[in-house]
């Protein structure tokens, strides 16, 4: 693929620590390869400021290829930026094109504050994935692993539920901030295996508990959370939410 | 040197025999028992999860924003099991032995049958906690081929194995915190190992967030802090990856063993420019469909799909024609580079040589489609859109991977691909309880040496980290608890705590008034050059004599002329970064000595000097059969042990994929 250079203009959000108020600021980037990742883009910016004698950019980052979830960047009004299933590590700069403004926000919400510049505290999910997100078995299970057949379309749509990264691009885009994508792929993912069957109603009930106790929003379906997700998780999992909450909500108190 | 503390007896009974007879700690003391584990991915988060559901209290450490981070989860194409499900000539003892040869034969052997034998447990406790493996369509599940085996024994998750792994450990890990057993301490970094009477007993933890010290005790310490192959500053490893845990560890005492052993993938995407990061590795499952080749002439600038079938040379199949594309690590990675340097290389680098699907996507996958739809005398257009069809559903996510990159379809066009660092066998010395030399201490995973020799096997990384915590840890831990049941938490007033978080400050003090001009990314890309150069796919004494020098230079460097902007106390990746650059400076002097002092060619060590004529690793058994395991004495001063390695099962011969 043809590669070409680009001179561009960055407005990031920058603020100090969660205690203090931020604002945009102005960069000039110049010499950017089209075959930079953006977060290279990044690493040449922060490393010209640096020089400069100016505070680089935090931004959170790990494994650069799209499945730590550790990255997270609300580019041009959109999380992970303009590419469909792709996460901010893995948008390349052929995506820009020479003189382009590029604006670059953390992801906003009341339950993920801002650490600092470009930093959230996610730390919600964890919580969440606590108050059920498992299936409450100890080390040493003796059962053989082919002991349960698992329908092969069945284990497929749990696994598509599983590959959630957790990056909470889908509480980002939401204008609720809502965290339903995110609950209700793990309740899929276990809800799905007759592994998870026993626990099922539990773990729905404590996971949206406490996501509704972090200070999530409310879901009304509006899918910008399935058009943002890097890992293109369906939203027909939130509709298994519901079906799953409904039940367990009419039949838990029942000793069934 | 140490006793390696393997137990006496016939190889297959050593381990049962173990645990029939290693102490146990009961319920009511374990309660009162502290362990700090460090670092959560398979094997720190398996670990923590176990030894918290045993009843332990335990503190959980990790330097990202959550556990479910750590770089285990980026492995992508499976897990060995000696299961034997597909019925194809599998079992413990063939695993064993092909990890042993794998490695070419630089590996304890009661440790690598052990890891066989617990392999089977792994994959009963991930189906049980809802690893959702691939399944064919009975139901049951699905295996595949990886390097250097015969068989097919990889459980996997389409191209997303170990994420799917790290989840299942990080919601048994999750459902501990849970339940009061395990605290967590995310954006958390280690910077100091604290000794109580030579026991290791605490560390010291900085607050990522704040840059706060904060000290820790625990009755025991586990490291399960992964590889160092970001010395090389370009890898596939996360960016964050680091050997600052182990490093400190070894600067407190802890030998560190076979640090030259490298593992260089054969199959990641080839470097473009000066910009780049880090690199990314193509699954070594593709090799199970994919076949690699160059032209058969010199600077063919022609594009691969022009270049007719006849004029192509596999070089692998050609070589290696009982493994062909199929042939361990160390093996494919070598032959990429001596066709490269030969001037047969592809790309506008000339570093690469293609990975081509073509074949199988059409014969293998197409054709089987094709007959199963009852499509008779299908045309060209048919099985490739059959192929397409299966071959995503198998690696689908890593095509996609690919194209975001490069901005090619490999579903057209062949991939380019070329070596890159991966993985390190080398690590801290531990012997077959997993302790390190300081008693008390332990390293798990890819933190230690143990199990992959000079060379590890595909898909058994994510074996070892879970071998390691979900069913090692548990039983060797209680023998040296049960010896600790009367010790009171030490306070962290102690002077031995007090004198820790001293050195810590001290140094993090040091580091930001150097107020130089140059910034720790640039030093680090400088180490790695000299590194990938002078100690990577291939090394001679020249070499390495020469960039033993040049990395002391870099070193001085480093420490008067670095800049760090910001403050000590606040969020400050800058500092992070410099302080884990500084311990890769003196661990990347240390992998050239021990480069230099092993005169021998084995697995991923490679001397020029020592080469058979074919160009195959020569090993030299007579003098250099042991591990090193190098004492720090002084700067740059290291001290050599040596763990004879004694084979009773398996007798070493020059290994053969042909």
């Amino acid at each position: 693929m043809e590669h070409y250079i680009m001179n561009l203009t960055l407005k990031v959000w920058k603020q100090k620590n969660a205690a203090t108020k931020g604002s945009f600021e102005t960069y000039q980037v110049k010499e950017i390869s089209s075959e930079m990742s953006f977060l290279e883009m990044f690493d040449v910016l922060n490393e010209q400021l640096i020089h400069e004698g100016k505070d680089p950019i935090a931004f959170d980052h790990d494994c650069r290829e799209g499945i730590c979830g550790m990255c997270s960047m609300y580019i041009n009004g959109r999380p992970h930026g303009p590419w469909q299933g792709t996460t901010v590590c893995q948008l390349h700069m052929r995506a820009f094109k020479d003189g382009d403004t590029i604006v670059v926000e953390p992801w906003r919400a009341n339950a993920f504050p801002v650490i600092k510049d470009l930093v959230v505290d996610r730390t919600a999910f964890d919580r969440i994935i606590q108050a059920g997100g498992f299936i409450s078995v100890n080390t040493g299970v003796s059962l053989d692993g082919n002991a349960i057949p698992i329908e092969k379309a069945k284990a497929d749509l749990s696994f598509a539920a599983a590959s959630c990264i957790g990056c909470g691009a889908c509480v980002a885009s939401c204008k609720n901030s809502s965290a339903m994508l995110f609950v209700s792929a793990k309740v899929a993912h276990l809800a799905l295996l007759p592994q998870g069957e026993l626990e099922r109603k539990t773990r729905v009930l404590g996971m949206v508990a406490q996501m509704d106790k972090e200070g999530f929003g409310s879901c009304t379906f509006t899918e910008a959370c399935e058009a943002v997700c890097p890992k293109e998780i369906s939203v027909t999992n939130i509709s298994r939410l519901n079906a799953e909450y409904m039940k367990a909500g009419l039949s838990v108190d029942n000793s069934d | 040197m140490h006793d390696s503390k393997s137990p006496s007896g016939p190889l297959e009974r050593k381990w049962s025999d173990y645990k029939g007879h290693c102490k146990l700690v009961n319920p009511a003391n374990k309660r009162k028992l502290e362990i700090i584990v460090v670092g959560t991915g398979l094997a720190g988060a398996s670990a923590a999860a176990s030894l918290g559901e045993l009843g332990y209290k335990v503190k959980a450490f990790c330097f990202q924003d959550s556990p479910r981070r750590a770089h285990s989860i980026a492995a992508q194409g499976g897990i060995n099991a000696a299961k034997n499900y597909q019925n194809d000539g599998d079992s413990i003892y063939r695993l064993f032995y092909d990890t042993i040869k794998g490695g070419d034969y630089r590996a304890r052997e009661s440790n690598v049958h052990r890891l066989a034998e617990v392999s089977v447990n792994i994959i009963d406790q991930c189906v049980a906690q809802g690893v959702p493996f691939a399944r064919e369509y009975g139901g049951l599940l699905n295996n595949r081929s990886f390097g250097g085996t015969q068989v097919k024994r990889t459980f996997y998750a389409a191209g997303q194995t170990g994420q799917q792994l790290l989840i299942g450990a990080y919601q048994a890990l999750e459902r501990q915190v849970a339940l009061g057993n395990v605290k967590m301490y995310s954006r958390h970094e280690m910077l100091e190992v604290v000794l109580v009477d030579g026991k290791a007993r605490g560390i010291i933890a900085r607050d990522l967030i704040n840059g706060k010290l904060e000290r820790h005790f625990g009755h025991s310490v586990l490291l399960c802090t992964g590889g160092y192959g970001n010395v090389f500053y370009l890898s596939t490893n996360a960016m964050g990856c680091n050997v600052s845990a182990t490093w400190k560890a070894h600067k407190k005492g802890a030998y560190f063993s076979n640090p030259c052993f490298t593992q260089i993938h054969p199959t990641c995407i080839p470097v473009t420019g000066d910009h780049q990061s880090k690199l990314t590795l193509m699954s070594e499952s593709l090799r199970n469909d994919g076949r690699i080749w160059v032209p058969k002439t010199k600077n063919d600038t022609r594009k691969a799909n022009d270049i007719p079938e006849g004029e192509r040379d596999y070089y692998l199949e050609r070589r290696y024609p009982a493994f062909g594309n199929l042939v361990p690590r160390d093996v494919a990675s070598r032959a990429a580079k001596e066709r490269c340097d030969a001037g047969f290389g592809v790309g506008s680098t000339k570093q690469a040589v293609y990975l081509d699907f073509k074949f199988n996507l059409i014969n293998k996958y197409g054709k089987t489609e094709a007959s199963k739809q009852g499509i008779e005398n299908p045309d060209m257009e048919t099985l490739v859109r059959l192929g397409k069809e299966v071959v995503k559903e198998e690696y689908g996510n890593l095509f996609e991977m690919y194209e975001k990159i490069t901005g090619e379809n490999p579903y057209e066009v062949p991939m380019r691909i070329y070596p890159a660092v991966h993985y390190t066998m080398g690590g801290l010395w531990v012997d077959y309880e997993l302790m390190t030399n300081i008693p008390g201490l332990y390293s798990l995973g890819e933190a230690n040496f143990s199990d992959h020799g000079a060379n590890r096997l595909g898909a058994s990384a994510l074996m070892q980290g879970l071998a390691d915590g979900y069913f090692v840890i548990p039983y060797t831990i209680g023998n040296f608890l049960a010896n600790e049941i009367a010790v009171k938490p030490i306070p962290v007033s102690h002077e031995a705590f007090e004198a820790a978080e001293k050195a810590v400050s001290e140094r993090i003090n040091k580091l930001m008034n150097i107020k130089g001009k140059q910034s720790v990314e640039s030093l680090h890309k400088r180490l790695g050059k000299i590194m990938w150069e002078k100690c990577g796919m291939a090394r001679n004494a020249k070499g390495l004599e020469e960039a033993i020098k040049e990395i002391q230079q870099l070193k001085k460097e480093f420490w008067s002329d670095l800049r760090i902007p910001g403050e000590i106390n606040e969020m400050n990746p800058e500092l992070d970064k410099a302080g884990r650059v500084a311990d890769f400076m003196e661990l990347g002097e240390l992998m050239c000595i021990d480069a230099l002092q092993r005169n021998e060619s084995c697995g991923g060590h490679f001397r020029e000097e020592y080469q058979t004529p074919e160009g195959e690793a020569m090993r030299r058994d007579d003098e250099f059969m042991y591990v090193s395991a190098w004492e720090l004495k002084g700067e740059s001063n290291w001290e050599l042990h040596k763990e004879e390695l004694k084979y009773e099962e398996v007798k070493p011969t020059q290994r053969s994929y042909k």
